[in-house]
């Protein structure tokens, strides 16, 4: 029997962590696994910090992943991967995008944002950092960055390349599947 | 036709009564019912609408069913309080087609203003209550609450909380099932519900709840799974999960009809464990009826009655297993606010500026209650800003609310706000009613409402006027103001809360989020005209930071080119540009 695998996916509310979400619960199902994802919408979606719980195995029955359990974390922003670190198994692979977004409590100037969150978190888990959006932007949409850092965790995941395209073929808008291809591969394969 | 697919908890109760063959579906969005109407738009057989609230809906899901149709209402758990009225004495007069609410609970309140148990409105209201725990027994078990309604001639409640309405899985589709339309027969005895016709339903109501509980220790949804028998468990919906995780030896008694309680099967369970749990998120409403049948059960006093569970809760509580998990980063915290280029933003710098206090109500305008804004002072429930404020006046006088506003959104006012302000003229207030309209209700992820002029299935229709709305009630001043206007907005708004009669500022400028509504400029700062003084930043716009020396920085990812910093701007450091 597989043991149950864990993901999560977390950021900042609008930063799109449901399309990615909808992309990997696709292709999973076809894998034929059984799958369970959980997700954020409403208030939290506002600007605020948000997480989605993905598992997948032979059988999966709770829907969501708990404190030292998540095999891979994709982060779409620094802070976001430093709040959420701790769910991470002591072997689990950190997929981080190197953006800072200001939460109104440090704009506020209540509270600070963490100096070296990266360097910080190298020292305990494997992490792999991306400028996501310094790519996305090179490639001439902003909005394909999570597709990037989803490429960028997809070699740490059990599914083969085409499986990855076939799946973003049929969940993105048909006019932007060329678009989120490429940003697939340049997460997957580097430059 | 077999096909798979990965559903949300609420995409499949609303394929479940597509397959049931519902006819009628009506709603007000919430969270986290919302997606449960957004996807019974997509079925054609379906009339689906958006109510103005939730007591609208579920009174037209009753006219379907006395027509004969199978029909349903959802809302989240707080729009049950709105819809309780027709739901106490739909219990009585029962149905002709299907019947059911889809009641969406919200332990944990990721976006709800309390924590409250539908199944102590279900109890209380006699209706039965079906809980699935994940997407297939969504679809499943809505299909089954139609044929439930029918049979025993109820409304039926389907709850789902936050974590299954919110959570994907895979999920077997079938076909619709087409049931032939109930004849509708002129029936007063059962139908209309007055005191002598009333008391025959209550009769009859006691009765049927009785059958289902003896019923339902028959009901393929409430299941015994037998293996070690040293613990057992009685649970229902999301917690059934945490049990499967965290205790997979041991035996359990998963209900799925939750109210009435099967009376029979639980004994007979409680009989074969040594150690019995009672495994409810929220309310003890299954471990107390359980108790008092002098059956002894651990519960509560070692279950929290606040927020969701977790497998780790009962690992510790349970097991006594010491989790060992590394402590979090103790990092800046994150809440939720207004995104940048929100007109409420807008209007709040200006609230603040004049420090007058806002009666709030519920919408995206609640996060005006936080930092750097602190504009909103209350919020209660929906429409609760206008009648509050007005009973603020009644009891301190005119004096004291003048400085006060009350502030609610355009779909909020159209759901109950609307009779606030009804009241406010009949007994003669003199507050001052800000309606926020932002085309739209926001904060669920835009849903359209009678004043947008556009229904859930997306036709054009006439729009609500809510300027010759509150006109027609005889308000005089009435007055409506684009909402990045902010010297009108100050002129305006001193001028209103000074005044001894009743006003309602109109503020318009559609939601920032809202399809089709693309700003056509970024604003961009130059840091050398930029004096440090910080005057921007106060209304705490998301997209403005401090740049190390001090000086503005724009992110232009995240600018949607409202303009209200460089209104702000003193100097002339912020100015639009044109984007790329």
């Amino acid at each position: 029997m597989m043991k149950t695998k864990n993901i999560m996916i977390v950021g900042v509310g609008g930063q799109g962590t449901l399309l990615t979400s909808r992309i990997l619960g696709g292709i999973i199902l076809d894998a034929g696994y059984d799958v369970k994802l959980s997700e954020v919408h409403g208030m939290a979606q506002r600007g605020g910090s948000v997480v989605t719980f993905v598992r997948y195995g032979d059988e999966v029955a709770e829907p969501i992943v708990e404190e030292g359990q998540a095999d891979v974390l994709i982060a779409f922003e620094r802070l976001e991967a430093m709040r959420y670190a701790h769910y991470l198994k002591k072997d689990g692979v950190l997929i981080v995008n190197d953006q800072r977004i200001d939460p109104i409590t440090v704009v506020t100037g209540m509270q600070t944002y963490p100096k070296n969150i990266i360097e910080t978190l190298e020292n305990t888990y494997t992490t792999y950092q991306i400028d996501a959006m310094k790519e996305a932007k090179e490639l001439g949409n902003t909005k394909a960055f999570n597709v990037i850092v989803l490429g960028m965790a997809a070699k740490h995941m059990d599914f083969s390349k085409e499986s990855w395209l076939n799946v973003i073929k049929s969940t993105v808008p048909p006019k932007t599947i060329e678009m989120n291809e490429k940003a697939f591969l340049l997460g997957y394969e580097g430059k | 036709m077999i096909e798979k697919k990965i559903m949300l908890g609420n995409a499949a109760i609303a394929r479940g009564a597509y397959e049931a063959g519902v006819k009628v579906s009506a709603a007000y969005p919430g969270t986290p019912s919302t997606e449960i109407s957004e996807n019974i738009v997509e079925y054609d057989e379906i009339y689906a609408e958006w109510s103005p609230n939730e007591k609208v809906a579920m009174e037209v899901a009753i006219g379907a069913s006395i027509s004969g149709v199978r029909a349903m209402a959802s809302m989240k758990h707080v729009g049950v309080n709105v819809a309780s009225d027709p739901l106490y004495t739909v219990s009585y007069s029962g149905v002709n087609g299907g019947l059911v609410l889809v009641a969406a609970d919200d332990p944990g309140l990721y976006s709800s203003q309390n924590e409250q148990d539908t199944r102590c409105v279900a109890r209380a209201a006699q209706v039965p209550v079906l809980e699935p725990s994940d997407s297939q027994e969504a679809k499943d078990f809505t299909k089954f609450a139609f044929e439930l309604s029918e049979k025993y001639d109820t409304p039926v409640i389907v709850r789902t909380t936050t974590r299954l309405s919110h959570s994907q899985g895979p999920v077997t589709l079938e076909d619709r099932m087409e049931p032939e339309d109930k004849k509708y027969e002129r029936n007063p005895a059962k139908f209309v519900m007055m005191p002598g016709n009333a008391k025959g339903r209550h009769i009859f109501v006691e009765s049927r709840m009785k059958a289902m509980e003896e019923d339902g220790c028959e009901f393929s949804i409430n299941r015994t799974q037998m293996r070690d028998t040293s613990i057992g468990f009685i649970t229902s919906g999301i917690p059934y999960q945490y049990v499967r995780e965290a205790c997979p030896n041991a035996s359990i008694l998963k209900l799925g009809m939750v109210h009435p309680l099967p009376r029979r099967l639980i004994e007979d369970f409680a009989a074969k464990v040594d150690t019995l749990y009672v495994f409810e998120e929220l309310e003890p409403v299954m471990e107390e009826q359980i108790k008092s049948w002098g059956i002894h059960a651990i519960g509560k006093e070692i279950f929290t009655l606040q927020g969701e569970y977790s497998a780790n809760l009962l690992r510790k509580a349970v097991l006594n297993e010491s989790i060992d998990v590394v402590l979090p980063h103790q990092v800046a915290a994150r809440p939720p606010i207004l995104c940048p280029g929100c007109p409420h933003r807008s209007v709040f710098s200006v609230l603040n500026k004049l420090k007058i206090h806002a009666a709030g109500d519920i919408g995206c305008y609640t996060l005006g209650a936080v930092a750097p804004l602190n504009v909103i002072d209350t919020t209660i429930c929906m429409g609760a800003s206008i009648s509050s404020l007005h009973g603020m006046e009644m009891a301190k006088g005119t004096d004291y609310i003048k400085n006060w506003v009350a502030v609610i959104g355009d779909s909020t006012f159209m759901h109950t706000g609307v009779n606030s302000l009804m009241n406010m003229v009949y007994n003669q207030g003199t507050g001052t009613v800000m309606i926020l309209d932002n085309s739209t209700t926001g904060m669920t992820g835009h849903q359209d409402n009678a004043a947008t002029g556009k229904t859930l299935k997306g036709n054009e229709v006439p729009a609500i006027n809510i300027y010759q709305l509150c006109k027609a009630m005889g308000i005089k001043h009435v007055i409506e103001i684009e909402a990045f206007d902010l010297e009108k907005l100050e002129t305006v708004i001193k001028e209103e809360v000074n005044r001894d009669a009743v006003s309602v500022i109109i503020t318009k400028a559609p939601c920032v989020l809202l399809k089709g509504n693309v700003y056509p400029y970024k604003c961009k700062a130059d840091t050398i005209q930029c004096k440090k003084c910080g005057l921007c930043l106060k209304p705490g716009c998301p997209a403005l930071t401090k740049n190390e020396d001090g000086t503005i920085a724009i992110d232009e990812t995240m600018c949607n080119g409202c303009g209200l910093c460089m209104q702000l701007c003193k100097f002339g450091a912020i100015e639009k540009v044109g984007k790329e």
